[in-house]
């Protein structure tokens, strides 16, 4: 029991695994990617252009450069939680990978470093690609400014991987999912001012905001999108690394108690 | 110097103990078997070797490197099959050995130069570019069979390598099997099949409710534990004739639903009494290590 809980140890072998993941991706790169940025492109371009033509400025900039921010943060957290939910779920769980992986000389600790660090390369593409848009319509305020959305997106990438591995490692099934989506993805995608901004929702309400991570990762978007150098980097940050972290300790627990018995 | 060591092995799940110091020996280049039934804790020894899980009590040297504790170093010696096919779904026969290869550290020019090699031996050289769900049982047995020779390892333990599989594919496991003993690799499996035990291990263990109940070579079990033939009657008039004859001409007898086991020494002589009772019928035959087994561990059923 106490084996479970022990701290994790990381090693290099973690990269094969990455490895093992991207030359999957690769296979099916074309239409994975189609399908990791349609959804959030359209929601922002259409509600966007759609809503924002009704709009007035929305915190201080046009309601598409408002919701373009938002939606780097919103699209990687998507990216980084899908990897490590149904696709680490079935490498784990159905396919029985991560067994076969085992007996080679890697540990859990290295397997879920892999996973992890795959929702990562996912979360920058998916990041990315909407930085890329960005920057396409031209809705920033000062391009070398918007480079460091890149190492933010990692950051985000990191901190919903390692979340979104503990209900990995607690779930029976995939239908177990639609409870976090609904419970914990969902409200967080209208409480952290994805849509709109926090200052709209009853103080009560921006207080639990505060706490939540997505908050964190758009409050460093937002400002670096618009060419503002953000408050409280090292709060956000650290928040988010805190996240992450403690996710995938916990995650790693969970799962050797799942795995390992 | 045994390849592998196990002295005083436990493992506990709540208050069921599942291995209860359990003391195993393996020489370098033998093939050694774990027999038991369902639920004797094989797969869980098997695991415990690995350091996959942590014992309870005892200790472990694999290759020897003592485990849990360097069961890293350890597992880069092993080539493990498990119970259950967990190849890649989603590469191809190729790529499932180039992909285990680097989990072991080696580069892409050194798992492709053993790539030829493993795909004869697994009888795949014709379908390296095939997906996995092209593949029959038998040739994913095999597959994971050249998955763990990747490395080249000294040791291969292997988890029921033949359940559910047909018995022409089963021969060409076992072929390859004696293969690598001949190549001098050391074998360590676990089977509940009797037959693959008596054709391919040097000596084994026979595991009961996470005990060692028996161990040594397949022959000298069957001579020590039991007598050298098996006589099984059925038929019209068994009870009587249990009842009369059974004592005197078999030296140990069983009734196992409608048939009665007579162990004895002397096959003809029991052969002879049956002569006398013309609706029975029997089998003779010599005794084998399924009787070894069932001796030891019983006749119930075990889920």
């Amino acid at each position: 029991m106490r084996s479970n809980l022990r701290l994790p140890r990381l090693s290099w072998r973690f990269i094969p695994v990455w490895q093992r993941n991207y030359l999957v991706w690769k296979k099916l790169a074309i239409p994975s990617i189609l399908g990791n940025l349609a959804d959030p492109m359209l929601y922002m371009l259409g509600l966007g252009y759609g809503l924002g033509s009704l709009l007035p400025d929305v915190g201080g900039m046009p309601y598409l450069t408002f919701l373009a921010a938002g939606t780097v943060a919103y699209s990687t957290m998507n990216a980084a939680t899908f990897e490590v939910l149904y696709s680490s779920f079935s490498r784990m769980h159905v396919q029985r990978t991560w067994d076969a992986i085992m007996n080679a000389p890697l540990t859990l600790d290295d397997v879920m470093l892999g996973e992890l660090t795959w929702a990562v390369a996912k979360s920058l593409l998916s990041g990315v690609a909407i930085l890329a848009v960005i920057w396409g319509l031209g809705l920033y305020g000062n391009f070398w400014m918007t480079l460091w959305i890149i190492p933010v997106v990692a950051l985000v990438g990191f901190c919903f991987g390692g979340l979104g591995l503990v209900m990995n490692a607690v779930s029976p099934s995939y239908d177990f999912f639609l409870y976090y989506f609904s419970l914990v993805i969902t409200p967080m995608v209208l409480l952290c001012g994805v849509f709109f901004p926090v200052s709209q929702l009853p103080l009560p309400v921006q207080a639990v905001s505060a706490w939540l991570p997505l908050t964190h990762a758009i409050d460093l978007a937002r400002p670096l999108v618009v060419g503002i150098v953000p408050g409280n980097i090292a709060l956000h940050v650290v928040a988010l690394l805190i996240y992450g972290s403690l996710g995938y300790v916990i995650a790693l627990a969970l799962t050797r108690r799942r795995l390992l018995k | 110097m045994p390849v592998l060591k196990v002295r005083g092995l436990t493992k506990r799940y709540g208050d069921t103990e599942v291995v209860r110091g359990l003391d195993l020996d393996v020489r370098r280049g033998e093939c050694f078997g774990l027999l038991g039934p369902n639920g004797a804790g094989k797969t869980t020894t098997l695991r415990l070797l690995l350091g996959l899980i942590e014992p309870d009590a005892g200790s472990i040297e694999l290759a020897g490197i003592a485990v849990p504790q360097h069961a890293r170093e350890a597992r880069m010696k092993v080539g493990v099959v498990p119970q259950m096919d967990n190849l890649d779904p989603d590469f191809s026969v190729r790529e499932n050995l180039l992909a285990y290869g680097r989990y072991f550290g080696m580069d892409k020019a050194a798992i492709a130069a053993r790539l030829p090699e493993l795909l004869e031996f697994a009888g795949l050289a014709n379908k390296a570019d095939a997906q996995i769900a092209q593949l029959s049982g038998g040739m994913k047995r095999r597959l994971t069979l050249a998955r763990a020779l990747v490395h080249d390892p000294d040791i291969l333990f292997l988890d029921e390598p033949t359940t559910g599989l047909d018995p022409q594919a089963r021969h060409l496991i076992w072929q390859g099997l004696r293969r690598l003993i001949a190549d001098g690799k050391t074998i360590v499996l676990t089977t509940h099949f009797m037959e693959e035990a008596e054709r391919l291990t040097d000596r084994l263990a026979i595991l009961d409710h996470g005990r060692l109940v028996a161990e040594g070579a397949p022959r000298a079990l069957i001579e020590s534990h039991i007598e050298p033939a098996v006589v099984e009657v059925y038929g019209e008039g068994l009870d009587a004739w249990r009842r009369d004859h059974a004592g005197g001409v078999c030296q140990r007898s069983e009734t196992v639903g409608e048939t009665l086991f007579c162990y004895t020494c002397n096959a003809e002589q029991v052969i002879d009494a049956l002569k006398r009772a013309p609706t029975l019928r029997y089998l003779h035959r010599p005794s084998n290590l399924e009787d070894v087994f069932l001796k030891l561990t019983g006749r119930d059923l075990r889920d």
